[in-house]
């Protein structure tokens, strides 16, 4: 009974003994004890890199170099597009070969600047910085708008736009995403191991912006090394504190983790700041540490290579631009030719047609399979047996949706909260129908958003 | 571009469970129920619960194939009809009224509504009390151990209360249908299932106090012998009759039963309620068949004024 109530007063005062979470999600087999203990691998691509100009939320880049022109690594080729817009620098020394279209990761063909490595990985030299207590709000967030920090879990929003809310002395919390609740994916993992300080570093930077605010490093238990690593090194720090989570998907989905975290709810119609929290997960922080801190552009990050047709998985430090079948290959190449390759984790990730295809800003992980799991699964009637509803942690009824979905009933879809799904997949992974819930749902609520702006 | 990857919409993985490892779970689940029946009715149970449960697979089998549609015995759910209809006949009714239960089932109440997950009535429910109507006598005679006499839930209804033995009722030494007679059985099955996270007890666990809580105190004024929570009135009503098959193993139906957590709960109310009423107050001593097929009705209803509140709009709680 004592266990239960503390679970209770848990929930209701976001601490506690009890671990935090939210209500619903699934626990799909993890897969991460493939790439877990893999150190960090840095990696020199040898190929053209590709750099596509949208890689972020907003504006695509304007490209500031032409044909033929000589860049070094770390020197800016495409300025921010717009206020919501970022910069892309060079990752490697080499000649600008060609501005034209190529495939993205998730599947769609955008301009991108193509530079011909010449090996010699020649980087410019950075400006000294001052150091952080010196620089005023504007200073920093200008210096992380300008190395082109993106918000690197997968969603790619501009980190200048998201620490600027409107009224910034309204934020109570700042919350690292240290979840890493999708399976297989083990980047963050190896960054909290191999540098939590980097990231306790980019989380000191973000406080510096709002005064009022704690910092929280939201961590799901299944990594109880990070949490002891990062608990000892902001014992000293009375702004910050290490939350153990459940180790449960969608953990690290924003919504899930502000209300495991602070106890504070947001919908469909408020952005976090709303609710007085700012969420970057911790690759976003280790480039805001290096932006501020060191003065160095975002051009590179940590890949997970993993899945069972990969020979050697591993955690890679990838440039930006650099084309996923090097890193393949850096990761001993394919065991067995693969029926699926996804750009990011299996719940969430893009599926490739062509792995002829670049590292970008959001790509956390290249996972390859044997066998696509997907392609034999037959859809059979719903039995209306209600997995679907416990799984979800937006508190919809998914099935429903997905049949007004399908019967293009917006109306409906709508007052039934279609548009509070936020896509995390856990329907359709519990379904034993096999239905495709959520992806039913999402084009729907895509086509609900597009009318929207059309009203507009 | 030669020897493209596959490539499909996100999540990329899937559990392994199934809807026909679900339905072959729960006919393993009335394994126990249907032996106990065997074990106790002889022969005639055995042919009665082969015929109803192959009638069913074969019904289903012939009309999809008739109606070009894509053939669904492999799902289990066919068997679980046909089991659950066989189950609750008399192990001395014909043959062919078992037979013509199957065909009702499938064909009337689950097929030409659409199929699974389109009927709104639990077939094999739909079915008994289609042949309790048309064939009352038959249905409605209990046999055990060569001699005919009235069910421990008729003698209740008789205010007979003394002449029931709870212990023979938890065992299923009594007459009764086929697979309602021992409530241990039935809650082995039961145990399975939710063991393998396939039932949970918001139904059948509100359905049973509820019931409890209305005949504790309503049972007095349908027998003068019985006092307020009389603890044998109560005992004999719980394991009487179809209520323990009904609430563990036919309440619980997926298709029938409201998708909303707080709707089952409501739906188990309803139950109970019901259940109670026709069982004290009603002509006849049962009232499990009724109370499920009129609250299979409700579902709608019950579906509509219970919808769950989205997260971050009071439904994180």
């Amino acid at each position: 009974m004592y266990i239960i109530y503390n679970k209770l007063k848990g929930r209701k005062e976001g601490k506690g003994m009890a671990l935090l979470t939210f209500k619903g999600g699934i626990h799909p087999d993890d897969g991460k004890s493939l790439a877990k203990d893999k150190a960090i691998v840095d990696v020199k691509p040898k190929g053209d890199l590709v750099y596509p100009l949208s890689q972020h939320i907003g504006a695509p880049a304007t490209p500031i170099v032409a044909k033929g022109d000589h860049v070094l690594r770390g020197q800016k080729i495409a300025e921010a597009g717009g206020f919501v817009s970022a910069p892309i620098y060079a990752s490697v020394s080499g000649t600008v070969k060609a501005i034209e279209p190529h495939f993205n990761p998730t599947g769609a063909k955008v301009n991108c600047i193509v530079v011909e490595n010449d090996g010699e990985y020649k980087e410019v030299e950075y400006a000294p910085v001052k150091p952080l207590e010196e620089m005023t709000k504007e200073e920093i967030l200008n210096a992380i708008g300008e190395a082109g920090v993106v918000g690197m879990g997968g969603a790619g929003f501009p980190t200048k736009v998201k620490l600027s809310p409107k009224e910034p002395e309204k934020i109570d919390y700042i919350i690292a995403n240290c979840a890493e609740c999708e399976p297989y994916i083990t980047a963050d993992y190896r960054r909290m191991m191999e540098t939590p300080e980097r990231l306790v570093g980019g989380m000191k930077v973000v406080l510096s912006l709002f005064e009022h605010a704690k910092g929280i490093f939201g961590v799901e238990d299944n990594k109880p090394d990070c949490i002891e690593k990062l608990k000892e090194l902001t014992k000293d720090e009375p702004r910050m504190e290490v939350m153990a989570l459940k180790t449960k998907y969608p953990q690290g989905g924003e919504r899930q983790l502000i209300y495991a975290t602070t106890g504070r709810a947001i919908n469909s119609t408020m952005l976090p700041a709303d609710a007085g929290c700012v969420v970057d997960n911790v690759e976003t922080m280790i480039n805001i540490y290096q932006a501020v801190v060191e003065g160095k552009p975002s051009i590179e990050r940590i890949v997970t290579v993993s899945g069972d047709a990969i020979n050697e998985p591993g955690n890679f430090r990838a440039p930006f631009g650099m084309n996923q079948m090097e890193l393949v290959e850096q990761a001993g190449g394919f065991k067995e030719e693969p029926e699926k390759v996804i750009s990011g984790g299996p719940m969430m990730g893009f599926a490739m047609f062509t792995v002829d295809v670049p590292v970008t800003k959001t790509s956390s992980s290249v996972l390859a399979f044997v066998k696509d799991p997907v392609k034999r699964l037959e859809e059979t009637a719903c039995i209306n047996c209600g997995r679907c509803v416990d799984a979800c942690p937006s508190r919809i009824i998914p099935s429903r949706l997905a049949d007004y979905a399908q019967h293009h009933d917006a109306e409906t879809f709508e007052k039934m909260n279609g548009m509070e799904c936020v896509e995390c997949g856990s329907c359709s992974y519990v379904c034993p129908a096999k239905r495709p819930l959520k992806q039913s749902i999402g084009s729907m609520r895509k086509i609900v958003l597009a009318n929207r702006r059309k009203k507009k | 571009m030669e020897n493209q990857l596959n490539i499909s919409s996100s999540p990329h993985i899937r559990s392994k469970v199934t809807s026909s490892n679900i339905m072959l779970m729960v006919t393993i689940a009335l394994l126990p129920a249907s032996a106990f029946g065997v074990y106790n009715f002889g022969m005639d149970a055995l042919l009665m619960l082969i015929v109803t449960t192959a009638t069913a697979v074969l019904t289903e089998f012939i009309y999809e194939k008739l109606m070009h549609k894509k053939i669904t015995i492999g799902d289990f759910s066919a068997v679980v009809t046909g089991l659950l209809l066989g189950l609750n006949m008399p192990p001395t009714a014909p043959l062919w009224m078992g037979a013509l239960g199957s065909v009702f089932a499938i064909l009337i109440v689950k097929q030409l509504f659409g199929g699974l997950g389109q009927n709104f009535m639990n077939p094999a429910l739909g079915a008994r009390c289609f042949l309790l109507i048309s064939f009352a006598g038959q249905m409605t005679k209990f046999v055990y151990d060569g001699e005919t006499g009235p069910t421990p839930l008729a003698y209740l209804k008789e205010g007979a209360l003394s002449s029931v033995n709870s212990m023979d009722m938890l065992i299923g030494r009594i007459p009764g249908t086929i697979g309602e007679t021992s409530v241990i059985a039935i809650i082995i099955g039961a145990i399975f299932l939710i063991m393998l996270g396939i039932i949970d007890l918001r139904i059948p666990g509100t359905y049973i106090v509820t019931f409890v809580l209305f005949i504790g105190i309503f049972g007095q004024f349908s027998d003068a012998n019985v006092g307020f929570f009389d603890p044998q009135f109560i005992t004999a009503e719980l394991c009487g009759g179809g209520l323990m098959l009904g609430a563990w193993f036919m309440a619980t139906d997926y298709v029938t039963s409201p998708i909303t957590k707080s709707g089952q709960i409501v739906y188990g109310i309803v139950l109970g309620l019901l259940t109670g009423l026709f069982r004290l107050f009603g002509g006849s001593s049962e009232g499990v068949s009724y109370a499920i097929i009129i609250s299979n009705l409700l579902v709608p209803l019950i579906e509509k004024v219970t919808l769950p509140k989205p997260f971050g709009k009071g439904g994180e709680k």
